[in-house]
Protein backbone atom coordinates (compact mmCIF):
# COMPACT_ATOMS: atom_id res chain seq x y z
CA UNK A 1 0.00 0.00 0.00
CA UNK A 2 2.99 2.58 0.91
CA UNK A 3 4.28 1.65 -1.81
CA UNK A 4 1.56 2.22 -4.32
CA UNK A 5 1.28 5.47 -2.54
CA UNK A 6 4.34 6.81 -3.31
CA UNK A 7 4.25 5.11 -6.68
CA UNK A 8 1.22 7.44 -7.38
CA UNK A 9 2.92 10.81 -5.49
CA UNK A 10 6.04 10.28 -7.55
CA UNK A 11 3.88 9.91 -11.25
CA UNK A 12 2.05 13.15 -10.02
CA UNK A 13 5.28 15.10 -9.21
CA UNK A 14 6.18 14.36 -12.49
CA UNK A 15 3.38 15.09 -14.29
CA UNK A 16 3.91 18.97 -12.51
CA UNK A 17 7.55 19.25 -13.08
CA UNK A 18 7.58 20.86 -16.44
CA UNK A 19 5.03 23.64 -14.52
CA UNK A 20 7.71 24.73 -12.43
CA UNK A 21 9.80 27.02 -14.99
CA UNK A 22 12.90 25.50 -14.40
CA UNK A 23 13.21 23.79 -17.72
CA UNK A 24 16.86 21.91 -17.48
CA UNK A 25 15.31 20.30 -14.83
CA UNK A 26 12.39 19.32 -16.98
CA UNK A 27 14.71 18.36 -20.20
CA UNK A 28 17.10 16.00 -17.28
CA UNK A 29 13.58 14.68 -16.43
CA UNK A 30 14.00 13.00 -20.19
CA UNK A 31 16.96 11.47 -19.75
CA UNK A 32 15.12 9.66 -16.27
CA UNK A 33 12.27 8.57 -18.96
CA UNK A 34 14.97 7.14 -21.09
CA UNK A 35 16.73 5.37 -18.50
CA UNK A 36 14.25 4.15 -16.04
CA UNK A 37 12.83 2.14 -19.51
CA UNK A 38 16.37 0.70 -19.73
CA UNK A 39 16.63 -0.28 -16.00
CA UNK A 40 13.63 -1.55 -15.96
CA UNK A 41 14.75 -4.41 -18.47
CA UNK A 42 17.22 -4.62 -17.68
CA UNK A 43 16.36 -5.69 -13.46
CA UNK A 44 14.50 -8.06 -14.94
CA UNK A 45 17.57 -9.92 -16.17
CA UNK A 46 19.24 -9.08 -12.84
CA UNK A 47 17.34 -8.43 -10.25
CA UNK A 48 15.01 -11.18 -11.58
CA UNK A 49 17.01 -13.60 -13.49
CA UNK A 50 20.31 -13.19 -11.48
CA UNK A 51 22.58 -12.14 -14.59
CA UNK A 52 24.24 -8.80 -14.52
CA UNK A 53 24.45 -7.56 -18.27
CA UNK A 54 27.69 -5.55 -18.89
CA UNK A 55 27.01 -4.52 -22.25
CA UNK A 56 23.44 -3.78 -22.22
CA UNK A 57 24.08 -0.37 -23.40
CA UNK A 58 24.56 -1.80 -26.51
CA UNK A 59 20.89 -1.83 -27.05
CA UNK A 60 20.29 1.63 -25.83
CA UNK A 61 22.49 2.25 -28.99
CA UNK A 62 20.28 0.18 -31.19
CA UNK A 63 17.24 1.92 -30.43
CA UNK A 64 18.89 5.31 -30.35
CA UNK A 65 20.89 4.93 -33.69
CA UNK A 66 16.91 3.52 -34.91
CA UNK A 67 15.74 6.87 -34.31
CA UNK A 68 18.55 8.61 -36.17
CA UNK A 69 18.44 6.12 -39.31
CA UNK A 70 14.78 6.47 -39.42
CA UNK A 71 13.93 10.43 -38.98
CA UNK A 72 17.67 11.19 -40.49
CA UNK A 73 18.56 8.94 -43.65
CA UNK A 74 14.78 7.16 -44.44
CA UNK A 75 12.27 9.90 -43.76
CA UNK A 76 10.54 8.10 -41.26
CA UNK A 77 9.48 10.64 -38.41
CA UNK A 78 6.62 8.63 -36.80
CA UNK A 79 7.74 8.12 -32.71
CA UNK A 80 5.64 5.17 -33.06
CA UNK A 81 7.48 3.62 -35.88
CA UNK A 82 10.72 4.44 -34.33
CA UNK A 83 10.03 2.84 -31.25
CA UNK A 84 8.30 -0.07 -33.00
CA UNK A 85 11.63 -0.76 -35.02
CA UNK A 86 14.03 0.00 -32.37
CA UNK A 87 12.10 -2.80 -30.39
CA UNK A 88 12.17 -5.06 -33.09
CA UNK A 89 16.00 -4.64 -33.87
CA UNK A 90 16.91 -4.72 -30.46
CA UNK A 91 15.28 -8.73 -30.03
CA UNK A 92 16.45 -9.18 -33.56
CA UNK A 93 20.16 -8.61 -32.13
CA UNK A 94 19.06 -10.15 -28.77
CA UNK A 95 17.80 -13.07 -30.09
CA UNK A 96 21.34 -15.25 -31.01
CA UNK A 97 23.53 -12.72 -28.71
CA UNK A 98 21.65 -14.06 -25.74
CA UNK A 99 20.98 -17.52 -27.03
CA UNK A 100 24.65 -17.55 -26.44
CA UNK A 101 25.01 -15.32 -23.18
CA UNK A 102 22.55 -17.24 -21.18
CA UNK A 103 24.26 -20.61 -21.27
CA UNK A 104 26.84 -19.14 -19.16
CA UNK A 105 26.16 -17.13 -15.77
CA UNK A 106 27.72 -14.89 -13.31
CA UNK A 107 31.12 -12.77 -14.30
CA UNK A 108 31.23 -15.44 -17.43
CA UNK A 109 27.47 -13.83 -18.73
CA UNK A 110 28.92 -10.38 -17.57
CA UNK A 111 32.15 -10.56 -19.95
CA UNK A 112 30.13 -12.03 -23.09
CA UNK A 113 27.70 -9.38 -22.58
CA UNK A 114 30.50 -6.58 -22.29
CA UNK A 115 32.34 -8.40 -25.26
CA UNK A 116 29.09 -7.83 -27.53
CA UNK A 117 28.61 -4.22 -26.75
CA UNK A 118 32.03 -3.78 -27.68
CA UNK A 119 31.97 -5.41 -30.78
CA UNK A 120 28.86 -3.39 -31.01
CA UNK A 121 30.40 -0.26 -30.59
CA UNK A 122 33.60 -0.81 -32.89
CA UNK A 123 30.80 -1.14 -35.40
CA UNK A 124 29.41 2.28 -34.97
CA UNK A 125 33.01 3.79 -34.76
CA UNK A 126 34.48 2.00 -38.00
CA UNK A 127 31.36 1.84 -40.18
CA UNK A 128 31.73 5.67 -41.12
CA UNK A 129 29.46 5.37 -44.07
CA UNK A 130 26.73 3.67 -42.02
CA UNK A 131 27.18 5.13 -38.87
CA UNK A 132 28.81 8.46 -39.08
CA UNK A 133 31.69 7.15 -37.26
CA UNK A 134 32.30 9.12 -33.81
CA UNK A 135 30.74 11.83 -35.42
CA UNK A 136 27.54 9.82 -35.14
CA UNK A 137 24.52 10.71 -36.36
CA UNK A 138 21.45 13.74 -36.00
CA UNK A 139 18.48 12.47 -34.90
CA UNK A 140 15.44 14.35 -36.59
CA UNK A 141 12.17 15.88 -34.48
CA UNK A 142 9.93 12.90 -35.10
CA UNK A 143 6.16 13.55 -34.85
CA UNK A 144 4.67 12.41 -31.82
CA UNK A 145 0.93 10.21 -32.45
CA UNK A 146 1.27 12.05 -35.94
CA UNK A 147 1.28 15.99 -34.99
CA UNK A 148 3.62 17.54 -36.86
CA UNK A 149 5.64 19.55 -33.65
CA UNK A 150 8.19 20.96 -35.99
CA UNK A 151 6.93 24.48 -35.70
CA UNK A 152 7.58 24.54 -31.93
CA UNK A 153 10.84 26.03 -30.28
CA UNK A 154 12.83 23.26 -29.54
CA UNK A 155 12.99 23.69 -25.95
CA UNK A 156 8.86 24.12 -25.68
CA UNK A 157 8.64 20.33 -27.63
CA UNK A 158 11.05 18.93 -25.27
CA UNK A 159 9.39 20.35 -22.15
CA UNK A 160 5.80 19.77 -23.35
CA UNK A 161 4.56 17.21 -25.68
CA UNK A 162 7.95 15.05 -25.63
CA UNK A 163 8.18 15.36 -21.74
CA UNK A 164 4.41 13.52 -21.65
CA UNK A 165 4.75 11.02 -24.37
CA UNK A 166 8.05 10.02 -22.94
CA UNK A 167 6.76 9.80 -19.37
CA UNK A 168 3.88 7.80 -21.40
CA UNK A 169 6.12 5.61 -22.53
CA UNK A 170 7.52 4.94 -19.36
CA UNK A 171 4.48 4.39 -17.68
CA UNK A 172 3.15 1.95 -20.44
CA UNK A 173 6.75 0.26 -20.08
CA UNK A 174 6.35 -0.09 -16.07
CA UNK A 175 3.00 -1.36 -16.19
CA UNK A 176 4.08 -4.34 -18.74
CA UNK A 177 6.75 -5.03 -17.01
CA UNK A 178 5.05 -5.54 -13.95
CA UNK A 179 2.52 -7.66 -15.69
CA UNK A 180 5.64 -9.68 -16.10
CA UNK A 181 7.08 -9.66 -12.75
CA UNK A 182 3.99 -10.64 -11.54
CA UNK A 183 2.59 -13.63 -13.99
CA UNK A 184 3.96 -17.21 -13.81
CA UNK A 185 7.27 -16.55 -15.80
CA UNK A 186 8.14 -14.38 -13.18
CA UNK A 187 8.16 -16.59 -10.65
CA UNK A 188 10.25 -19.18 -12.87
CA UNK A 189 12.72 -16.97 -13.51
CA UNK A 190 13.47 -16.19 -9.39
CA UNK A 191 12.75 -19.83 -8.86
CA UNK A 192 16.31 -19.67 -11.54
CA UNK A 193 17.71 -17.36 -9.91
CA UNK A 194 17.92 -18.84 -6.50
CA UNK A 195 18.25 -22.35 -7.10
CA UNK A 196 18.63 -23.30 -11.24
CA UNK A 197 19.49 -27.10 -10.55
CA UNK A 198 16.42 -27.29 -8.62
CA UNK A 199 14.47 -25.43 -11.10
CA UNK A 200 15.48 -27.49 -13.75
CA UNK A 201 14.80 -30.80 -11.39
CA UNK A 202 11.05 -29.27 -11.37
CA UNK A 203 10.91 -29.15 -14.85
CA UNK A 204 11.62 -25.45 -16.06
CA UNK A 205 14.09 -24.90 -18.78
CA UNK A 206 16.24 -22.36 -17.52
CA UNK A 207 18.18 -21.32 -20.39
CA UNK A 208 14.90 -20.38 -22.26
CA UNK A 209 13.89 -18.30 -19.74
CA UNK A 210 16.91 -16.61 -19.41
CA UNK A 211 16.42 -15.99 -22.75
CA UNK A 212 13.11 -14.95 -22.81
CA UNK A 213 14.71 -12.55 -20.17
CA UNK A 214 17.15 -10.97 -22.26
CA UNK A 215 15.28 -10.60 -25.38
CA UNK A 216 12.58 -8.46 -23.34
CA UNK A 217 15.25 -6.96 -21.48
CA UNK A 218 16.87 -6.05 -24.76
CA UNK A 219 13.54 -4.38 -25.79
CA UNK A 220 13.34 -2.34 -23.02
CA UNK A 221 16.87 -1.20 -23.73
CA UNK A 222 15.76 -0.65 -27.30
CA UNK A 223 12.72 1.81 -26.22
CA UNK A 224 14.33 3.37 -23.73
CA UNK A 225 18.01 4.34 -26.70
CA UNK A 226 15.04 5.03 -29.35
CA UNK A 227 13.39 7.71 -25.97
CA UNK A 228 16.95 9.66 -25.69
CA UNK A 229 17.67 10.42 -29.49
CA UNK A 230 14.95 12.69 -29.51
CA UNK A 231 16.14 14.39 -26.55
CA UNK A 232 19.54 14.86 -27.56
CA UNK A 233 19.18 15.32 -31.33
CA UNK A 234 22.30 13.50 -31.53
CA UNK A 235 23.87 10.00 -31.43
CA UNK A 236 27.30 8.98 -31.23
CA UNK A 237 29.15 5.90 -30.25
CA UNK A 238 29.77 6.11 -27.20
CA UNK A 239 25.97 5.56 -26.06
CA UNK A 240 27.08 1.95 -26.62
CA UNK A 241 30.31 2.11 -24.78
CA UNK A 242 30.96 -0.09 -22.11
CA UNK A 243 31.08 3.00 -19.57
CA UNK A 244 28.04 3.72 -20.14
CA UNK A 245 27.08 -0.28 -19.26
CA UNK A 246 28.73 0.37 -15.96
CA UNK A 247 26.64 3.70 -15.40
CA UNK A 248 22.92 1.38 -15.91
CA UNK A 249 24.83 -1.22 -13.49
CA UNK A 250 25.65 1.86 -10.99
CA UNK A 251 21.72 3.42 -11.60
CA UNK A 252 20.81 -0.35 -10.74
CA UNK A 253 22.76 -0.85 -7.46
CA UNK A 254 22.11 2.63 -6.62
CA UNK A 255 18.05 2.21 -6.17
CA UNK A 256 18.48 -1.34 -5.23
CA UNK A 257 17.40 -4.25 -7.65
CA UNK A 258 15.59 -5.88 -5.08
CA UNK A 259 12.26 -3.57 -5.44
CA UNK A 260 10.57 -3.24 -8.58
CA UNK A 261 11.06 0.28 -8.57
CA UNK A 262 14.10 0.77 -6.74
CA UNK A 263 16.46 0.76 -10.51
CA UNK A 264 13.76 3.44 -11.44
CA UNK A 265 14.72 5.60 -8.19
CA UNK A 266 18.43 4.78 -9.05
CA UNK A 267 18.16 6.48 -12.35
CA UNK A 268 16.69 9.03 -10.82
CA UNK A 269 18.93 9.40 -8.37
CA UNK A 270 22.28 9.45 -10.56
CA UNK A 271 20.94 11.74 -13.50
CA UNK A 272 20.55 14.62 -10.30
CA UNK A 273 23.28 13.86 -8.74
CA UNK A 274 25.39 13.60 -11.59
CA UNK A 275 24.16 17.10 -12.77
CA UNK A 276 24.59 18.54 -9.26
CA UNK A 277 28.42 17.27 -8.71
CA UNK A 278 29.52 18.24 -11.90
CA UNK A 279 28.58 21.77 -11.79
CA UNK A 280 29.79 21.91 -8.40
CA UNK A 281 33.45 19.76 -9.55
CA UNK A 282 35.09 18.31 -13.04
CA UNK A 283 36.02 14.85 -11.80
CA UNK A 284 32.41 13.94 -10.80
CA UNK A 285 33.97 10.34 -11.76
CA UNK A 286 35.51 10.58 -8.13
CA UNK A 287 32.92 11.28 -6.55
CA UNK A 288 30.90 8.66 -7.71
CA UNK A 289 33.71 5.80 -7.36
CA UNK A 290 33.11 6.86 -4.01
CA UNK A 291 29.90 6.56 -3.79
CA UNK A 292 29.51 2.98 -5.54
CA UNK A 293 32.13 1.56 -2.81
CA UNK A 294 29.81 3.05 0.42
CA UNK A 295 26.84 1.64 -1.63
CA UNK A 296 28.42 -2.06 -1.89
CA UNK A 297 29.78 -2.14 1.68
CA UNK A 298 27.37 -0.50 3.31
CA UNK A 299 24.09 0.03 1.55
CA UNK A 300 23.42 -3.55 -0.50
CA UNK A 301 20.13 -3.32 -0.90
CA UNK A 302 20.23 0.29 -2.44
CA UNK A 303 18.01 3.42 -1.54
CA UNK A 304 15.28 1.38 -1.49
CA UNK A 305 16.71 -1.23 0.84
CA UNK A 306 17.41 1.66 2.75
CA UNK A 307 13.77 3.11 3.18
CA UNK A 308 11.96 -0.44 3.20
CA UNK A 309 14.48 -1.67 5.99
CA UNK A 310 14.84 -4.82 3.28
CA UNK A 311 18.74 -3.50 2.69
CA UNK A 312 20.42 -6.42 4.32
CA UNK A 313 18.44 -9.59 3.15
CA UNK A 314 20.56 -12.91 3.14
CA UNK A 315 20.01 -13.07 -0.63
CA UNK A 316 21.57 -10.05 -1.10
CA UNK A 317 23.96 -11.27 1.62
CA UNK A 318 25.16 -14.23 -0.30
CA UNK A 319 25.43 -13.04 -3.52
CA UNK A 320 27.76 -9.66 -2.53
CA UNK A 321 30.02 -11.80 0.21
CA UNK A 322 32.90 -14.42 -1.02
CA UNK A 323 31.14 -17.41 1.51
CA UNK A 324 33.97 -18.30 4.04
CA UNK B 1 8.55 -52.67 -15.34
CA UNK B 2 8.08 -48.83 -15.16
CA UNK B 3 11.80 -48.03 -14.31
CA UNK B 4 14.77 -49.96 -15.63
CA UNK B 5 18.11 -49.65 -16.08
CA UNK B 6 20.69 -51.76 -18.16
CA UNK B 7 24.22 -52.84 -17.89
CA UNK B 8 25.14 -49.60 -16.38
CA UNK B 9 28.61 -48.30 -16.38
CA UNK B 10 29.60 -45.01 -15.82
CA UNK B 11 33.68 -44.33 -15.60
CA UNK B 12 35.18 -41.10 -14.00
CA UNK B 13 38.54 -41.41 -15.37
CA UNK B 14 39.89 -44.24 -14.42
CA UNK B 15 37.61 -44.83 -11.85
CA UNK B 16 34.62 -47.09 -12.24
CA UNK B 17 31.50 -45.96 -9.86
CA UNK B 18 29.01 -48.49 -11.42
CA UNK B 19 30.22 -51.40 -13.41
CA UNK B 20 27.15 -53.10 -14.90
CA UNK B 21 24.65 -52.06 -12.81
CA UNK B 22 21.38 -53.24 -13.86
CA UNK B 23 18.43 -52.24 -11.98
CA UNK B 24 14.21 -51.97 -12.67
CA UNK B 25 11.50 -50.82 -10.64
CA UNK B 26 7.75 -51.98 -11.21
CA UNK B 27 4.80 -50.21 -10.49
CA UNK B 28 3.58 -50.05 -6.92
CA UNK B 29 6.90 -50.47 -5.23
CA UNK B 30 8.72 -48.41 -2.98
CA UNK B 31 12.37 -49.47 -3.71
CA UNK B 32 15.49 -48.30 -1.63
CA UNK B 33 18.76 -48.22 -2.88
CA UNK B 34 21.82 -49.14 0.02
CA UNK B 35 25.17 -49.71 0.51
CA UNK B 36 28.24 -48.02 2.12
CA UNK B 37 29.76 -44.40 1.39
CA UNK B 38 31.53 -44.91 -2.80
CA UNK B 39 29.04 -47.33 -3.29
CA UNK B 40 27.71 -45.81 -6.22
CA UNK B 41 24.64 -45.20 -5.38
CA UNK B 42 24.46 -40.86 -5.87
CA UNK B 43 25.65 -42.04 -9.75
CA UNK B 44 23.00 -44.50 -10.00
CA UNK B 45 20.48 -42.14 -9.23
CA UNK B 46 21.98 -39.29 -11.30
CA UNK B 47 21.68 -41.68 -14.30
CA UNK B 48 18.15 -42.94 -13.56
CA UNK B 49 17.36 -38.90 -13.68
CA UNK B 50 18.95 -38.34 -16.93
CA UNK B 51 21.00 -35.59 -15.00
CA UNK B 52 24.55 -37.94 -16.43
CA UNK B 53 25.11 -39.86 -19.18
CA UNK B 54 26.32 -43.42 -18.62
CA UNK B 55 29.56 -44.78 -20.27
CA UNK B 56 28.02 -47.92 -21.27
CA UNK B 57 24.26 -48.75 -20.57
CA UNK B 58 20.82 -47.48 -21.42
CA UNK B 59 17.98 -46.50 -18.91
CA UNK B 60 14.31 -47.18 -20.12
CA UNK B 61 11.20 -45.26 -18.45
CA UNK B 62 7.70 -46.51 -19.50
CA UNK B 63 9.45 -48.27 -22.34
CA UNK B 64 10.91 -44.97 -23.47
CA UNK B 65 14.87 -44.75 -23.76
CA UNK B 66 15.93 -41.85 -21.52
CA UNK B 67 19.63 -41.92 -20.90
CA UNK B 68 21.04 -38.94 -20.51
CA UNK B 69 17.77 -36.59 -21.58
CA UNK B 70 18.44 -34.33 -18.49
CA UNK B 71 16.08 -33.11 -15.69
CA UNK B 72 13.56 -31.42 -17.62
CA UNK B 73 12.58 -33.38 -19.91
CA UNK B 74 12.35 -36.29 -17.87
CA UNK B 75 10.29 -34.27 -15.19
CA UNK B 76 7.45 -33.58 -18.07
CA UNK B 77 7.79 -37.47 -18.81
CA UNK B 78 6.79 -38.02 -15.70
CA UNK B 79 9.59 -38.54 -13.17
CA UNK B 80 10.89 -36.09 -10.78
CA UNK B 81 13.69 -36.63 -7.61
CA UNK B 82 14.63 -34.61 -4.62
CA UNK B 83 18.09 -33.63 -3.61
CA UNK B 84 20.31 -35.14 -1.20
CA UNK B 85 21.07 -31.55 0.08
CA UNK B 86 17.93 -29.78 0.60
CA UNK B 87 17.45 -27.81 -2.49
CA UNK B 88 14.59 -24.93 -2.41
CA UNK B 89 14.19 -21.39 -3.32
CA UNK B 90 15.37 -19.62 -0.52
CA UNK B 91 13.86 -16.57 -1.19
CA UNK B 92 10.65 -17.48 -2.72
CA UNK B 93 7.44 -18.20 0.01
CA UNK B 94 6.54 -22.42 0.72
CA UNK B 95 3.73 -21.64 -1.02
CA UNK B 96 5.45 -20.24 -3.65
CA UNK B 97 8.45 -23.08 -4.23
CA UNK B 98 5.17 -25.22 -5.02
CA UNK B 99 3.61 -23.00 -7.26
CA UNK B 100 6.81 -22.95 -9.28
CA UNK B 101 6.02 -26.86 -9.49
CA UNK B 102 2.36 -26.67 -10.44
CA UNK B 103 2.94 -23.87 -13.03
CA UNK B 104 5.83 -26.04 -14.80
CA UNK B 105 3.52 -29.30 -14.73
CA UNK B 106 0.89 -27.30 -16.23
CA UNK B 107 2.85 -25.66 -18.67
CA UNK B 108 1.95 -22.45 -17.93
CA UNK B 109 5.77 -21.15 -17.49
CA UNK B 110 5.86 -19.21 -20.32
CA UNK B 111 2.76 -16.94 -19.94
CA UNK B 112 3.87 -13.29 -19.81
CA UNK B 113 1.73 -11.25 -18.94
CA UNK B 114 -1.24 -13.60 -16.94
CA UNK B 115 -1.27 -12.93 -13.96
CA UNK B 116 -0.38 -15.76 -10.81
CA UNK B 117 -2.15 -14.07 -8.23
CA UNK B 118 -5.58 -15.10 -10.29
CA UNK B 119 -4.55 -18.31 -11.10
CA UNK B 120 -6.56 -19.86 -9.21
CA UNK B 121 -6.01 -23.23 -10.35
CA UNK B 122 -2.44 -23.28 -9.69
CA UNK B 123 -2.97 -21.43 -6.47
CA UNK B 124 -5.20 -24.76 -4.93
CA UNK B 125 -3.21 -27.59 -6.35
CA UNK B 126 0.10 -25.63 -4.35
CA UNK B 127 -1.78 -25.27 -1.56
CA UNK B 128 -3.18 -29.09 -1.67
CA UNK B 129 0.34 -30.25 -1.78
CA UNK B 130 1.37 -27.64 1.34
CA UNK B 131 -1.66 -29.16 3.21
CA UNK B 132 -0.44 -33.08 2.60
CA UNK B 133 2.92 -31.91 3.68
CA UNK B 134 1.79 -30.42 6.62
CA UNK B 135 3.16 -27.15 5.22
CA UNK B 136 0.17 -25.15 4.94
CA UNK B 137 0.48 -23.13 7.68
CA UNK B 138 3.63 -21.83 7.12
CA UNK B 139 2.48 -21.33 3.63
CA UNK B 140 3.57 -17.33 3.33
CA UNK B 141 7.07 -17.91 5.39
CA UNK B 142 10.06 -17.35 2.95
CA UNK B 143 11.76 -20.88 2.66
CA UNK B 144 15.38 -19.67 3.89
CA UNK B 145 13.24 -19.07 7.17
CA UNK B 146 12.00 -23.09 8.19
CA UNK B 147 13.29 -25.42 10.28
CA UNK B 148 15.51 -27.62 8.80
CA UNK B 149 13.14 -30.54 8.57
CA UNK B 150 10.60 -28.11 7.07
CA UNK B 151 12.99 -27.50 4.46
CA UNK B 152 13.59 -30.97 3.11
CA UNK B 153 9.99 -32.21 3.34
CA UNK B 154 9.19 -28.46 1.06
CA UNK B 155 11.98 -30.18 -1.27
CA UNK B 156 10.12 -33.14 -1.48
CA UNK B 157 7.13 -31.34 -1.66
CA UNK B 158 8.24 -29.24 -4.79
CA UNK B 159 8.58 -33.20 -6.71
CA UNK B 160 5.41 -34.24 -5.53
CA UNK B 161 3.47 -31.36 -6.86
CA UNK B 162 4.67 -32.37 -10.36
CA UNK B 163 2.49 -35.26 -9.95
CA UNK B 164 5.01 -37.96 -11.06
CA UNK B 165 4.46 -41.26 -11.85
CA UNK B 166 7.90 -42.10 -10.57
CA UNK B 167 9.98 -40.40 -7.82
CA UNK B 168 13.42 -40.57 -6.13
CA UNK B 169 14.39 -39.98 -3.28
CA UNK B 170 17.74 -39.13 -2.15
CA UNK B 171 17.96 -39.67 1.41
CA UNK B 172 14.53 -38.31 2.36
CA UNK B 173 15.30 -38.55 5.57
CA UNK B 174 18.94 -36.82 5.94
CA UNK B 175 19.06 -33.86 8.27
CA UNK B 176 15.69 -35.00 9.93
CA UNK B 177 16.02 -35.58 13.99
CA UNK B 178 15.37 -39.79 14.61
CA UNK B 179 12.25 -38.56 16.21
CA UNK B 180 11.12 -36.86 13.23
CA UNK B 181 12.34 -39.52 10.45
CA UNK B 182 8.45 -41.47 10.66
CA UNK B 183 6.84 -38.50 11.14
CA UNK B 184 8.38 -37.53 7.40
CA UNK B 185 8.19 -41.45 6.07
CA UNK B 186 4.25 -41.30 7.37
CA UNK B 187 3.56 -38.21 5.15
CA UNK B 188 5.47 -39.27 2.47
CA UNK B 189 3.97 -42.54 2.06
CA UNK B 190 0.23 -41.02 2.24
CA UNK B 191 0.74 -38.17 0.41
CA UNK B 192 2.34 -40.44 -2.88
CA UNK B 193 -1.27 -42.68 -2.39
CA UNK B 194 -3.10 -39.61 -2.85
CA UNK B 195 -1.07 -37.99 -5.78
CA UNK B 196 -0.93 -41.43 -7.46
CA UNK B 197 2.42 -41.96 -7.40
CA UNK B 198 2.99 -45.16 -8.88
CA UNK B 199 6.76 -46.17 -7.67
CA UNK B 200 9.14 -44.66 -4.75
CA UNK B 201 12.78 -45.07 -5.02
CA UNK B 202 14.72 -43.57 -2.14
CA UNK B 203 18.70 -43.91 -0.69
CA UNK B 204 18.21 -44.30 2.77
CA UNK B 205 20.81 -44.77 5.33
CA UNK B 206 18.73 -45.64 8.33
CA UNK B 207 17.96 -49.58 8.30
CA UNK B 208 14.56 -49.06 10.18
CA UNK B 209 13.06 -46.88 7.78
CA UNK B 210 14.77 -49.25 4.45
CA UNK B 211 13.18 -52.27 6.32
CA UNK B 212 9.94 -50.98 7.50
CA UNK B 213 8.73 -49.15 4.30
CA UNK B 214 10.73 -50.92 1.48
CA UNK B 215 9.14 -53.52 -0.57
CA UNK B 216 12.37 -54.67 -2.21
CA UNK B 217 15.99 -53.07 -1.60
CA UNK B 218 18.98 -53.10 -3.71
CA UNK B 219 22.16 -53.25 -1.97
CA UNK B 220 25.27 -51.63 -4.08
CA UNK B 221 28.84 -52.47 -3.20
CA UNK B 222 31.80 -50.97 -5.20
CA UNK B 223 29.65 -50.14 -8.45
CA UNK B 224 27.80 -53.52 -8.46
CA UNK B 225 24.41 -54.70 -7.62
CA UNK B 226 25.72 -57.05 -4.32
CA UNK B 227 22.02 -58.09 -4.05
CA UNK B 228 18.39 -57.72 -5.09
CA UNK B 229 15.82 -58.87 -3.10
CA UNK B 230 12.85 -58.65 -0.57
CA UNK B 231 13.57 -57.00 3.30
CA UNK B 232 13.25 -60.63 4.30
CA UNK B 233 15.90 -61.84 2.21
CA UNK B 234 18.29 -59.10 2.55
CA UNK B 235 18.25 -59.35 6.09
CA UNK B 236 19.14 -63.10 5.76
CA UNK B 237 21.92 -62.41 2.97
CA UNK B 238 25.50 -62.66 4.82
CA UNK B 239 27.47 -60.46 2.54
CA UNK B 240 25.12 -57.73 3.11
CA UNK B 241 24.92 -57.88 6.23
CA UNK B 242 28.57 -57.55 6.80
CA UNK B 243 29.46 -54.87 3.87
CA UNK B 244 26.40 -52.67 4.03
CA UNK B 245 24.13 -53.07 7.15
CA UNK B 246 26.47 -54.05 9.46
CA UNK B 247 25.98 -56.87 12.68
CA UNK B 248 23.61 -55.53 14.67
CA UNK B 249 21.38 -54.33 11.39
CA UNK B 250 20.88 -50.92 13.02
CA UNK B 251 24.29 -49.69 12.56
CA UNK B 252 24.69 -46.54 9.57
CA UNK B 253 26.91 -46.38 7.18
CA UNK B 254 29.08 -43.15 7.47
CA UNK B 255 28.21 -41.35 4.30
Amino acid sequence: MKARIAVAAFALAVLAVPQLGRDYYSILMLSFFAYATVLLGLNLLFGYGGLLSFGHALFIGIGAYAAAVLTGKLGVLHMEAILLVAVAASVLVAAPVGALCVRYVKIYFGMLTLAFGMLFYSFLLKFYHLTGGDEGMRVLRPTLLGFDLSATPKVQFLIGPYYYYSAAVLAVAAFVMWRIVASPFGLCLKSIRENPTKAESLGISVNRYRWYAFVISAAYGGVGGALLGPTTGQVDPNLAYWTHSGNLVFMTLLGGFTHFFGPVLGAFVFIYLQDAVMSVVSYWRLVFGAILAVLVIFVPGGLVGLVTGRGVRPGIKAMRESPR
Amino acid sequence: MILQARDIRKLYGEFCALDGVSVGVNAGEFVSIIGPNGAGKSTLINVLTGILEPTAGRVFFKGRDITGIGPVRLARLGMARSFQLVSIFPELTVLEVLQVAVVSRLRRGARLFASLARDREVAEQALEVAELFLLADKRTVPARQLPQGDKKLLDVASAFALQPEVILLDEPTSGVSTRDKTKVMEILVSASRRIGIKAIIQVEHDMDIVFGYSDRIIALHEGRVLADSTPGEIRANEDVVNMVIGRKGRKRSTC
